[in-house]
């Protein structure tokens, strides 16, 4: 017997730790999501694709502004001192993944908004007549919108490491404490975003071309996993009873069920028979991806906070 | 440069919780929070059974990831004695350093920002012990410079064996417990 009694009871770490809730699995869902969007976004930009009238490209960028508002209210909401949270912008510190974050953020909305500004929404065209006038200093040479492209993929790839980097980083929680999940929640951001594009892109080459990219990315995002548990069943014991939490604990029926089979695996079944011509491109396989990509959010910041240095008993 | 720790005669120890009600007091800490606590560690099965009974509370790490890990410069290491201390008018509430502990030492005051052991540094700079070491009364606890080797706590790490806590998550702990 090993029989550990402690006189304390602050509630937010006893007896598990239980600080973040919905709002951290929803923002970190949409922030994958997000940077998925300007890595798309961006590519398309990059490839001159805006020359199509129709190109998503013309429709991504406000839509990011809005999901990322929306995302960064759930932080916001998070926050136990919110009046303080301007704080964070008076400092950076260096060693802080959410101090990163907090600042990539900042700049994320004016690359997002270069992006839109391309072409200005037409709801927007009368009463901002300024803006048309950026539109077309955007719009001089094709090079300055290669280069808002440019920056909305390296933004996006920061947007989307951090989120899972902001996890990574807390060694004192064995299950996050893997480099993996920034790649991890990159990926898992590309390949909802691509989902989420598949569905509204107007453009039909566009939609075709994300459907046969998401298969890549859903592929990528099994081999991070495997690659996640691989790293954690060979580190040490505190690690290895980490990793169990989802390959047979309490989180394992979600993880299996509806992250690994109902958000990749058969998703990935359907989408390949579907871009072969075998069925119909239907929005069952996106939308199963996106809400995949929004339980491995929860799963990830539920289980990791179950995972301990020294509390084993609530691991099972 | 002065490096203040703790050291705790696990044989000593009885877990009469004096230091948790000096420390409440003291520090006014609200109620249903620590900033120090009980831990009774029972291993084995009937009748070889070995207990420690030991007192906890913020470590004070030498590599602290509560600082590392802040976003707002709120969590800090003191110029004195490289106490870990929380400004409360610059932590937003985020929970990371929650999060970064170990230890499990911090919790957020019911006014929004986080809060832990402060060595009772207000009373550490008037020279005084930190409250909880000056009210134990089987004297289990020491506090003082671990740079001095002729502090009483570096005298008692140099004469008995020693253990620090879940040292392996590498965070460089600066309390020491006798077993």
């Amino acid at each position: 017997m090993d029989e550990i009694t402690i006189t304390r009871h602050n509630e937010l770490v006893d007896p598990v730790m239980h600080i973040y809730g919905w709002e951290i699995a929803v923002y970190l869902f949409i922030g994958g999501l997000v940077a998925g969007m300007m890595i798309i976004s961006g590519y398309f930009l990059f490839k001159g694709r805006q020359k199509e009238d129709l190109c998503s490209c013309y429709t991504i960028p406000l839509m990011g502004i809005v999901l990322l508002s929306i995302g960064m209210f759930a932080l916001f909401l998070d926050l136990d001192h919110k009046l303080y949270v301007w704080r964070m912008y008076t400092t950076f510190q260096i060693t802080s993944p959410m101090s990163w974050g907090a600042w990539i953020l900042i700049l994320v909305y004016p690359a997002l908004i270069a992006g839109m500004l391309i072409r200005v929404p037409w709801f927007m065209e009368e009463k901002f007549p300024v803006l048309k006038k950026v539109s077309e200093f955007i719009n001089v040479t094709p090079g300055r919108v290669k280069a808002i492209g440019i920056i909305n993929i390296a933004l996006g790839i920061a947007l989307g490491v951090y989120t899972g980097i902001l996890l990574s980083s807390f060694g004192a929680r064995p299950l996050w404490n893997s480099s993996i999940l920034g790649l991890l929640f990159l990926t898992s951001g590309i390949s909802t975003a691509s989902a989420f594009i598949h569905m509204i892109a107007k453009n039909k080459d566009e939609s075709e071309m994300l459907a046969k990219a998401d298969n890549g990315f859903l592929v990528a995002e099994l081999f991070l996993i495997t690659l996640f548990i691989i790293g954690l069943l060979s580190s040490t014991q505190v690690h290895q009873d980490a990793a169990k939490i989802i390959l047979s604990g309490a989180y394992a029926p979600v993880f299996w069920v509806f992250v690994v089979g109902l958000g990749i695996v058969i998703p990935l079944i359907i989408q390949y028979m579907a871009v072969n011509h075998r069925i119909k491109h239907t929005p069952i396989a996106p939308v199963m991806v996106i809400i995949g990509g929004l339980i491995l959010r929860f799963v990830l910041v539920y289980a990791g906070q179950l995972s301990h240095w020294t509390k084993k008993a609530f691991l099972e | 440069m002065a490096r203040f720790g703790m050291v705790i005669d696990t044989k000593k120890c009885v877990g009469c919780m004096d230091c948790v009600v000096a420390c409440k007091t003291e520090n006014n800490v609200p109620e249903g929070f620590n900033r120090d606590w009980i831990t009774t560690d029972v291993k084995g099965t009937f009748p070889t059974v070995k207990m420690q009974i030991r007192t906890e509370r913020c470590n004070h790490c030498d590599n602290p990831p509560c600082v590392d890990c802040c976003p707002c410069g709120a969590s800090h290491v003191h110029d004195l004695g490289g106490v870990v201390l929380v400004h409360h008018d610059k932590c937003s509430g985020c929970k990371a350093c929650i999060a970064a502990c170990p230890y499990d030492a911090r919790f957020i005051h019911p006014d929004g920002y986080a809060d832990k052991c402060t060595f009772c540094i207000h009373r550490v700079e008037q020279g005084m012990d930190p409250a909880c070491v000056s009210v134990c009364p089987t004297h289990c606890m020491y506090f003082g410079d671990l740079d001095d080797p002729n502090s009483s706590v570096s005298k008692l790490l140099n004469s008995r064996k020693y253990r620090a806590l879940i040292s392996e998550a590498g965070t460089k702990p600066q309390i020491y417990y006798l077993d």
